[in-house]
């Protein structure tokens, strides 16, 4: 709304102008204001989304068309915000996790290790965060990206007519989601890395189980890759459409695949390593195409590096068993380590007898710590990680209480969706469908 | 209410302790950057003094610590050395702002770098302090020079400070230079009364969307950028849901009997 008071919002035109009453911007989405303008003449404005299988969400799209050419696209956003940057204001820095892991929902480890890690460098224990609970991370958060882009490449066949990719793709990522089952309790909006460390060590057995698991994320990989990477329907469909060469990228801000595609071999894991990325062989495919085939192929390509990447952290996980997954700083760490009991209910009884029978010290250590939280050093700290969608930036400030006074989350899904237009304008209305899938974006980290 | 005995009236015609004063010696865990008030900087910036606790308000002084004086103290300016690749940057910045006519002191305000251990480690963050009127002469010349070279951007940030008088709204941007593999944050500072800040949007198109969301959010005012609209909220929705001063909203929630009060009434710690 642009209330006269400021010069900045861009003023009515024409007879329009009332300074009385509030205007609207085009650019913000207004259905009337566009189609008011299209009125007598020769275009037609179609307005696709908020609530369209095809957009990931609910992501809305105005579209002008000129026959089936798109002669200018718009996107508005804004239907998924829920005010979690606001609500993490009010929670304690252990809390925050809770509520960043459901800002993008088909990458939630990702914001709780950027979070995380933007915490441990306010703290000032980024060296002492135990290695296990690093490799934990390593760990959980590649098989979340295989996960992430899994989903990508299913939805994106989906929309396209394609519903076996889009089983194949899900029944894949049900195998890795058993896994974060069997570790966290729960297959999404986890709060499973905490500042620190991890919350609980990984279950017996679980090395195991992920390499049960692997094999089969290889063979529906291989078979994703057989149905879609050689399919001449879909080279049609894909190839040359959406292009964003490097320079539109840069001056656009968009990394990940997006980015890779375009040729920069840009990836944060290599460019600003952490939790040990640094340690761990893998490599950056990129391509020079820039294109949304590409963009396929490279996200296939990325999850067989990031199963490199796990079949190292497994190896590791077997050295570095039953060593501390948490700070060894009590006025940081939890308390307890949760254990499930005979009747599957999460809980650490020894603990539970421990404060309650014999250590009223304990007990006041333990209320306080979950009821107060720990206090963070006042300053502000930036930490960015390779999320599946580009490059996720935490922007935490602390004031020295025991609430984050700001948490900015630096969205890649957000920034990569300014790209819409460009790479949509002058196109076919059936490729803004292909552009925007080969973008990945997930509303829910969209809107925050 | 309006008695001599509410928590934080009777303390407030004090002067204001310094951080040191209050903390004593923890003063160094518990401020970050207070290193380097002896140091011959400013000194820790103090954003914010803080009376009582648990968010109590108009009673008496019925925890005991009514009488709580905390001073919120960020991190402030950094002396030279910088350590690492921050003193050539500088160095560098402020010749090509010379360049282009600028005075490097005109433009840069502070220079903050947080921590500042010795040596110098890969967590330390550099910040310039940057006046607005020479905030896109600063940009442009971060993206363009060879040696700094801050090609990509990863948007804006909006925080509210509302006790720091005359600079209440802060706008903070983080640069990337892929081609050096370095990162720096620069932090603009605008009174609430007059809340303008240039738009980037030239320099870096990238800000479009992150300087919507900062207006969105803050109410700050990115003068001549191409469409300033609301992005999250609905176009007519009145106030900035970031700020300080708007409430968190909610209402109590009643489970097996007890009432759980929202968030922003329960007791608070700091």
């Amino acid at each position: 709304m642009s209330t006269g008071t400021f010069s900045a919002t861009r003023p009515p035109t024409g007879d329009e102008f009332d300074p009385g009453i509030p205007g609207f911007e085009a650019s913000g989405g207004d259905w009337d204001e566009i189609a008011r303008e299209a009125v007598g003449e020769e275009r037609i404005v179609v307005n696709m989304g908020p609530q369209h299988p095809s957009t990931h969400g609910v992501l809305r799209l105005m579209l002008e068309i000129d026959g089936e050419t798109v002669t200018e696209a718009r996107c508005g956003i804004g239907y998924l915000h829920t005010g979690i940057e606001k609500n993490m204001e009010f929670r304690t820095w252990t809390q925050g996790t809770t509520f960043c892991t459901r800002m993008d929902y088909l990458a939630p480890l990702f914001q709780e290790s950027a979070y995380c890690l933007a915490t441990e460098r306010l703290l000032g224990i980024t060296d002492d965060v135990p290695e296990r609970a690093s490799i934990i991370r390593v760990l959980m958060m590649e098989l979340n990206r295989v996960a992430s882009h899994l989903v990508c490449l299913g939805t994106g066949g989906n929309e396209m007519g394609a519903t076996t990719v889009m089983t194949i793709g899900f029944t894949a990522r049900e195998e890795i989601l058993r896994l974060f089952e069997a570790v966290t309790g729960l297959r999404m909006n986890h709060a499973y890395v905490r500042p620190g460390g991890v919350a609980q060590d990984v279950p017996d057995g679980f090395v195991d189980q992920v390499r049960a698991a692997m094999p089969k994320v290889r063979h529906y990989l291989g078979q994703l890759g057989d149905l879609m990477l050689a399919n001449p329907i879909f080279k049609a469909r894909l190839t040359d459409v959406g292009v964003l060469n490097l320079a539109g990228c840069m001056a656009l801000g968009v990394t990940g695949p997006v980015l890779r595609s375009a040729g920069l071999p840009y990836d944060v894991r290599k460019a600003f390593p952490y939790s040990g990325y640094e340690t761990y062989d893998f490599d950056v495919p990129t391509s020079t195409d820039a294109d949304c085939y590409s963009r396929v192929v490279l996200r296939i390509e990325e999850c067989y590096q990031s199963l490199r990447i796990v079949e190292q952290a497994l190896a590791r996980l077997e050295d570095t068993a039953g060593a501390a997954v948490m700070v060894a700083d009590k006025k940081i760490a939890w308390p307890a380590q949760l254990a499930v009991g005979a009747d599957g209910q999460g809980n650490s009884l020894d603990h539970i007898r421990q404060i309650m029978g014999t250590s009223m010290e304990a007990l006041i250590h333990h209320f306080k710590l979950v009821t107060e939280g720990f206090r963070v050093p006042a300053g502000q700290v930036w930490q960015t990680v390779e999320h599946p969608r580009g490059e996720l930036g935490v922007h935490a400030v602390s004031d020295g209480g025991t609430k984050p006074y700001r948490a900015h989350f630096r969205d890649p899904s957000f920034n990569n969706l300014q790209a819409v237009s460009v790479m949509c304008e002058g196109g076919q209305v059936a490729d803004v469908v292909v552009a925007v899938a080969s973008l990945d974006p997930v509303l829910g980290g969209v809107d925050r | 209410m309006s008695d001599g005995t509410t928590a934080g009236g009777s303390a407030s015609d004090k002067p204001v302790p310094q951080p040191e004063e209050v903390l004593g010696p923890r003063s160094r865990e518990l401020v970050s950057g207070s290193e380097q008030a002896g140091r011959g900087g400013r000194g820790p910036e103090v954003v914010e003094v803080r009376r009582g606790m648990f968010g109590v308000q108009g009673s008496g002084d019925t925890s005991g610590y009514g009488g709580l004086v905390q001073p919120v103290a960020m991190p402030g300016a950094a002396t030279r050395p910088y350590g690492g690749w921050f003193d050539e940057a500088v160095d560098v910045l402020a010749e090509v702002l010379g360049e282009a006519g600028v005075a490097f002191a005109d433009a840069i305000e502070r220079v903050v770098v947080d921590p500042q251990p010795d040596p110098p480690d890969v967590l330390a963050e550099l910040t310039l302090d940057v006046a607005r009127e020479h905030l896109v002469a600063v940009c442009r010349a971060l993206r363009d020079d060879q040696d700094l070279r801050f090609e990509l951007s990863l948007g804006v940030s909006g925080v509210h400070y509302p006790h720091d008088a005359g600079r209440e709204l802060h706008a903070v941007y983080h640069l990337t230079s892929v081609t050096h593999g370095r990162r720096i944050r620069l932090e603009v500072a605008v009174p609430d009364a007059d809340p303008h800040v240039p738009s980037t949007t030239s320099v870096y198109p990238t800000n479009d969307w992150h300087e919507r969301e900062t207006w969105d959010f803050f109410g700050i005012v990115f003068d001549d950028h191409p469409g300033l609209a609301r992005i999250e909220m609905p176009d007519d929705w009145p106030g900035h849901p970031q700020r300080k001063d708007y409430p968190l909203g909610g209402i109590p929630v009643e489970y097996k009997g007890a009432t759980v009060p929202p968030p922003d009434t329960r007791r608070q710690y700091s």
